[in-house]
């Protein structure tokens, strides 16, 4: 038994290992790789991925959501469109856009939660189903373009920094927090890790299991959103691909990085993870 | 011939195997008999090569031996019979008989199917299963592959060299009678192959088929009773190291319940296929028992007042409140509470910690704006931990790693603690060792001194009478015969067999 805690607790540690010697090997064929610059970079990179991961950790107990990709090309579309239509301003009333399109990425996951336990279809088909009409809508509202938002005020997301990072990488880390609150604090949270243990005691417990699920699905959508705001104040610019590779990065996040699925301190993880993937592809880039 | 001696095993915490010394002659079947606890799972799997002792030696044929796993032991001729079966279901009876020593059948990379299904019938035949080794083993019945499993053991004669040990962990406990008389009858037959450990709860089994007995006790072997030494009792006694008599059931806390105060009264009710014209009274205070063979309709009974199912026609009452929407969740807001018996999957989320399953059902009580306030859960998990003396270290525990009775425990003071005051139990003390059962005994009794109703469905008849004010016995979903009774002018098994089938 003492072998298995020490294996458990190795495993736990991995994948910020794995960020120490991808640090390390990365600096040792680049040193310009070892520098608070670029660590701010490889911050900004993971924010919105990590908010999309923190999205998925409310519906990956018991079920699966793959529509991150479309919800959050939609998501930045729509919000890019309400933005400039508000006025194009923080200033202004642009400001709206911001709350709207959390709200519009809420119902966007509350459908897509509805389908799948109204209409029982399983969660991946109904969800992939769901990222591919957000992806339609995208390119229908845009035509394929891209649409621009250059509000200083806005972009001041990536611009403003303090002590080195930008602003939207504490804005990340802010909802995180509430990511973990609502998981460790809340009856709601409660109820997702009771429906994930066991779909059948917790009804059997008096848990009403769909409406669970759906609000899963809504505070994911509502996820999605806000890294849809984050990818576009990265950029400046919303298009049908803004929510592109995300699926990837977020899924394999939330696996690696909740090994047993329930588990304290599991965002903690999920950061570093999501941090490690991004950290790859930016080192390959610089490299090249 | 195979012989263990001073065998130690320690865990954190936890001295599992204190220097037992175990010995298994040719042809001899040795019962071990335990409590939960005791060490009988640690020892199996020290002898199958599980787990390695920390001290002590294992001789076979007095050379000593050591396994690093499961595989070294079969090769020295021990295997293991499961009691969660281990064969593979999509997989043919043959392909589960060879897994893993496939090789004897291949030629030029390929299996030798043909050469397969023989040898595998041979195996069978050895435990007189007449099927074909093709058939996919998901399609057997239970005791078949019981049986497989036996045969795959049993492979093990043609391709090790020495005796063969098996040990059989549990093999009853899912059998109906008639399996267990032939699976004991074929035991018996087989000891001239083989020699057999033998491990179960049920005593009667053990002392039946055992040519001698090892009890254990707190990880050491309290006693090694040969045939006919010993009475049941002696037994359970020296397992649990207190008597046990007619207290057992708490009779003499028997009190009569409160005939004015109706909980759940049930009026004609009928389930098409499951029960039919169903009528019952649950008072304060009362216990009563269903009766009837499995499939007679007493889950069904517990399922409709829970909530879980609808009926077609007859109506229920609640606390003198008609139900008209049938579901848990408007069953629990009435105070209905439901011990089911797959514990593992509809008693407790494995995985979630002691105060987070024990506030499952009434997170709402303690929590304001959906925000749980998480430091009172705790100390209330903490006073029912210390009421019901649940062990677990403390309330972060996780659940699905305490004991059967714990878990049963904590499943009980999930609803008392959440104020049920009809609770519903079926088969609370299954699987349970004596000591744990007592306990649940206890608690039931407490329940009925706290007015709460109580709805058992219970492992035995003895069980049953013991622990009722009243029995309805039920058959095919209907009514057979109601018993009303103080303690002391209790029904006999006779009386409920006779109206069971």
């Amino acid at each position: 038994m003492a072998r298995q805690v020490s294996r458990k607790t190795l495993l736990q540690w991995v994948p910020l290992l794995v960020l120490f010697v991808l640090v390390i090997f990365f600096t040792a064929l680049n040193p310009a790789i070892f520098s608070l610059r670029n660590f701010a970079r490889i911050a900004i990179t993971s924010s919105p991925a990590l908010m999309v991961a923190v999205g998925v950790t409310f519906i990956i107990m018991g079920s699966i959501d793959l529509s991150m990709e479309g919800a959050v090309s939609l998501g930045a579309v729509v919000f890019a469109f309400s933005f400039r239509y508000f006025g194009g301003s923080i200033g202004n009333w642009g400001w709206l856009a911001l709350p709207m399109i959390v709200v519009f990425g809420a119902a966007f996951g509350l459908i897509n939660g509805l389908i799948h336990v109204r209409l029982r279809i399983p969660s991946f088909m109904a969800s992939l189903a769901m990222g591919f009409v957000g992806t339609g809508a995208a390119i229908l509202l845009t035509g394929g373009n891209i649409v621009k938002v250059d509000d200083e005020l806005f972009r001041g997301l990536l611009t403003v920094r303090y002590l080195g990072s930008p602003i939207m990488v504490y804005v990340a880390m802010v909802f995180l927090l509430v990511g973990a609150f609502v998981q460790s604090y809340t009856t709601l949270g409660r109820n997702f890790y009771a429906v994930g243990g066991g779909e059948d005691l917790a009804h059997a417990s008096g848990v009403n299991v769909g409406r669970v699920r759906v609000m899963g699905f809504a505070l994911a959508g509502a996820y999605y959103a806000i890294a849809a705001i984050l990818a576009v104040g990265k950029i400046g610019q919303a298009g049908s691909v803004s929510g592109a590779n995300f699926m990837f990065v977020s899924i394999t996040s939330v696996v690696i990085g909740l090994p047993d699925y329930v588990q304290d301190g599991m965002l903690g993880v999920l950061v570093i993870v999501a941090v490690v993937l991004s950290t790859d592809r930016r080192a390959i880039t610089i490299m090249k | 011939m195979y012989q263990p001696s001073k065998v130690e095993k320690r865990f954190p915490g936890v001295h599992a195997l204190k220097s037992i010394d175990f010995e298994i002659k040719r042809g001899e079947i040795v019962g071990l008999v335990g409590e939960n606890g005791a060490g009988k799972s640690t020892l199996m799997k020290g002898i199958y090569g599980a787990y390695q002792p920390d001290g002590g030696t294992v001789l076979i044929d007095g050379k000593a031996v050591g396994f690093a796993n499961p595989r070294q032991a079969m090769e020295k001729g021990i295997g293991m019979v499961f009691q969660e079966q281990s064969l593979i279901p999509s997989l043919s009876v043959m392909e589960n008989i060879f897994l893993g020593y496939e090789q004897h059948f291949v030629r030029f990379g390929v299996i030798n199917w043909k050469a397969m299904a023989t040898a595998a019938r041979a195996q069978l035949a050895k435990v007189k299963l007449d099927i074909d080794p093709a058939a996919t083993t998901s399609a057997l019945s239970f005791a078949q592959r019981q049986m497989v499993e036996l045969a795959k053991v049993l492979m093990l004669e043609e391709r090790v060299e020495g005796d063969l040990v098996i040990l059989l962990d549990e093999p009853t406990s899912v059998l109906a009678n008639d399996e267990v008389a032939l699976l004991f009858k074929l035991v018996r037959e087989l000891t001239s192959r083989a020699s057999f450990i033998f491990v179960s709860h049920r005593i009667e089994e053990v002392m039946e088929l055992s040519d001698r007995i090892y009890v254990m006790k707190d990880g050491a072997v309290v006693d090694i009773v040969t045939k006919g030494g010993a009475q049941v009792e002696a037994i359970q006694h020296k397992m649990v190291g207190r008597k046990i008599d007619k207290p057992y059931y708490r009779e003499q806390r028997q009190k009569p319940y409160d005939a004015g105060k109706v909980l759940v009264e049930m009026q004609g009710v009928s389930l098409p296929g499951r029960i039919d014209d169903i009528s019952l009274t649950l008072h304060a205070g009362e216990v009563l028992c269903l009766v009837g063979t499995e499939g007679s309709g007493r889950e069904a009974i517990l399922r409709t007042i829970y909530g879980m199912r609808t009926p077609k026609t007859g109506h229920l009452a609640i606390k003198g409140r008609k139900v008209t929407h049938f579901g848990p969740r408007h069953a629990v807001e009435q105070g209905v509470g439901y011990v089911p018996r797959e514990r593992k999957t509809e008693g407790i989320v494995a995985g979630m910690a002691v105060y987070e399953n024990m506030t499952l059902s009434q997170m709402g009580r303690h929590s304001r704006a959906g925000v749980l306030r998480i430091a009172e859960e705790r100390a209330l998990a903490r006073d029912w931990i210390k009421a019901l003396s649940i062990k677990a270290a403390n309330e972060f525990v996780d659940c699905g790693n305490l004991s059967g009775g714990n878990q049963q425990k904590v499943v009980l003071a999930k609803w008392r603690s959440g104020g049920s005051d009809i609770m519903q139990l079926d088969h609370p003390t299954r699987g349970l060792d004596i000591g744990a059962k007592e306990d649940v005994y206890d608690m039931i009794r407490d329940m009925s001194d706290a007015g709460l109703g109580i709805l058992l469905v219970a492992d035995t008849l003895e069980e049953a009478i013991g622990l009722s004010h009243s029995i309805i016995v039920v058959k095919d979903g209907m009514v057979q015969k109601r018993f009303n009774h103080a303690s002391g002018a209790k029904p006999s098994l006779f009386d409920l067999i006779r109206h069971m089938i």
